[in-house]
């Protein structure tokens, strides 16, 4: 990574992206548990940010994202508004969904994000979906789709990509392996090798890539994303990671060993990996530390801004339902 | 005026609306072949494999898929071949594409037409059978519409596929071969009822094939001198309340039948709405009547005793007719 051809220019962004996405969590867990201004539950991704940001890297806006519950990162990454996704957090106006879907139903279609999912593994044919159109209406555009290790035990996770071979579609199937299936370890409820394996087994290449690694991860995806804009057949990533915190902001995880999570930070924190491959690089610690520190202050001024904005006009709760029949007519 | 089947009204609007509009396209199990009751036929011939396109047996891959591809600017009809089969794609219905725009703010929109062939059909047993019309009218984001003749299934399905919002399509196919004029010209509006018959003594609402029984019912009552009413609702959300609350108005006396089970059926909200609305108006008991809650037989006797038929509604309208003692 650190040899005379690492991009340095990329390594810089992708630090920044992860420490965007860190401090964009970091908030909006303080913002969930000190300042009780975030209601509802939040799946935070911390640790797992080289994925996001390891991805979208090598996606344009154009380009289709799907997610997951545990989502902000992708969309932050995919280029959605800091400040527009902590007002769906906090449910305001001026949200990403106006403050109707929250963090688990975060979703900016200005930048091709289709949403994220509260139902595991749902996205997955809906995400097959979109790449049948694409290839319908005959354009350029790639779909990545991303969930989570406990979503390779849900059927859509066979039907979506069953679908995806037989339709040869331009998407890529996404794997971020936390380890974790809500509160369980996904390894003790899962038959087999896993996930790469099972796409495997239906026809797809996959790959597998040390999800820690942002530099690998992006150097992967370029080389996928390259294939399936040339026609190429669907593709599947698995991307093994560790999810730092407990399930929602308020797990606190006592059913792993207690030193799991910090030895996992210690080991493998994707950030701290990446400043190493840049100090290697030649970036100096001044500059690290501003990338950490304007990342920090972008996020600490959105959650001031979005709690001081107001909650969505009541007439909305019934708005966006639907035309025909909508309840803002008639809901009796 | 061509005399068409309810089967072939309905290819006819797909065929129209495809050739008008590109984005149109139909997914699902055997429709390269024509689909399970030949109501694909030729299409493949016309508009080639990727938009009449075939499917695995993966319900909730069809749904799925296709609401991906509705968000992002086409327009699918997808056929989930039996309703019962539908169910295998309930989160996908229910959790997606009814929630989605909401959820999302209004960011996306879900422009398709599920196509749920449901009710009895001689000797298809459990799981073959159902009407569960009334389970779609609850959940909020969806059209649900239940076309009951070949006009209607041609007007009613083109409407449906130029709609942007998400339509549970429920035809019976108990009538694929039933003929009746249509107009091609004939335009449907979301939430009208079509009054099959006007008649003064009672109002008699339904909708599907038991609107069809409901006239049947009706002309019999006519030789007994009782002039029947009847509402055929197509469009069970949104619903045409206005019609049966002025024809109760008229009336005074109200039948409202279905196939499917009547506990919880969606005539109990028919009847519960004249009452909260119009219950100053009524001059008889009210008769409500569907199917037993119970399960649909093989053996066709066994499936008899679950029908609704056009002598039990012609009795029920009769008891409405009578004096309280």
């Amino acid at each position: 990574m650190t040899s005379a051809g690492h991009n340095f220019e990329r390594g810089r962004s992708l630090l920044e992206m992860m420490e965007r996405i860190r401090a964009f969590e970091e908030q909006a867990c303080l913002a969930a548990e000190r300042d009780k201004l975030v209601l509802g539950a939040i799946h935070p991704s911390i640790g797992q940010e080289a994925v996001a940001a390891g991805i979208m890297h090598n996606l344009s806006k154009e380009d289709i994202l799907l997610s997951t519950h545990r989502g902000h990162g992708h969309t932050l990454a995919k280029g959605a508004s800091s400040l527009a996704m902590m007002r769906e957090l906090l449910g305001r106006e001026g949200g990403c969904c106006g403050g109707k879907g929250g963090s688990m139903h975060i979703a900016d279609f200005d930048v091709g994000m289709l949403g994220a999912n509260g139902v595991v593994g749902a996205n997955i044919t809906i995400a097959a979906g979109a790449a049948h159109a694409i290839k319908l209406l005959g354009d350029n555009r790639i779909v990545v789709d991303i969930f989570g290790d406990g979503a390779i035990n849900r059927g859509p996770f066979l039907e979506g990509i069953n679908w995806a071979v037989v339709f040869k579609l331009p998407i890529l199937f996404v794997c971020e392996d936390n380890q974790y299936s809500a509160t369980t370890r996904t390894a003790s409820m899962t038959a087999g090798e896993g996930a790469a394996a099972r796409a495997a087994s239906l026809g797809m290449r996959a790959t597998t890539v040390d999800g820690n690694d942002v530099e690998a991860i992006a150097d992967t995806v370029a080389d996928i994303a390259a294939r399936l804009r040339a026609g190429g057949p669907p593709e599947f990533l698995h991307a093994k990671t560790y999810r730092r915190t407990g399930h929602t902001s308020f797990d606190p995880a006592t059913y792993r060993p207690a030193n799991e999570s910090t030895e996992e930070e210690k080991k493998n924190d994707p950030i701290k990996r990446q400043r190493a491959v840049l100090v290697a690089a030649g970036m100096s610690e001044a500059n690290l530390q501003s990338l950490h520190e304007n990342a920090q202050k972008e996020m600490i001024d959105v959650l001031k801004k979005a709690a001081e904005t107001p909650f969505p006009a009541s007439e909305t709760a019934f708005q966006d339902v639907q035309d025909i029949g909508s309840p803002a007519v008639e809901a009796y | 005026m061509p005399k068409l089947t309810y089967r072939d009204a309905s290819l006819a609007a797909i065929q129209h609306s495809m050739r008008e509009d590109q984005t149109v396209w139909c997914v699902g199990e055997d429709l390269g072949r024509g689909g399970v009751f030949g109501q694909y036929k030729g299409l493949r011939e016309e508009f080639g494999e990727s938009r009449i396109s075939d499917a695995p047996i993966s319900e909730a891959a069809i749904m799925g898929a296709a609401f991906g591809a509705a968000m992002i600017g086409t327009r699918p009809i997808v056929e989930m071949r039996f309703s019962d089969f539908a169910l295998c794609a309930t989160d996908e219905l229910v959790n997606q594409i009814a929630k989605a725009r909401f959820m999302f703010g209004g960011q996306s929109r879900a422009p398709m037409v599920i196509r749920k062939p449901m009710g009895l059909w001689r000797s298809s047993a459990a799981q073959h059978s159902q009407s569960l019309e009334s389970w779609y009218v609850h959940i909020p984001g969806l059209v649900v519409v239940c076309p009951g003749t070949p006009q209607d299934n041609y007007s009613m399905l083109k409407a449906a596929i130029a709609c942007d919002d998400p339509v549970v399509y429920l035809e019976h196919k108990g009538i694929w071969d039933l003929e009746g004029d249509v107009d091609f010209s004939k335009e449907y509006e979301f939430g009208k009822a079509e009054i099959r018959r006007e008649g003064s003594d009672v109002t008699i609402v339904s909708w599907s094939n038991t609107a069809n029984l409901a006239v049947e019912a009706a002309e019999a009552l006519s030789e007994q001198g009782i002039d029947a009413e009847v509402i055929d609702l197509r469009s069970l959300w949104p619903w045409d309340k206005e019609a049966v609350l002025k024809s109760v108005a008229k009336t005074g006396r109200l039948v409202v039948t279905h196939e499917s089970v009547a506990v919880g059926g969606f005539g109990a909200e028919v009847v519960a709405t004249v009452a909260e609305q119009a219950g100053h108006a009524l001059k008889g008991p009210v008769r409500r009547l569907g199917a037993p809650r119970s399960l649909v037989s093989y053996a066709p006797n066994l499936e008899d005793m679950l029908r609704v038929t056009s002598e039990m509604i012609v009795t029920a309208a009769q008891e409405t007719l009578k004096k309280a003692s």
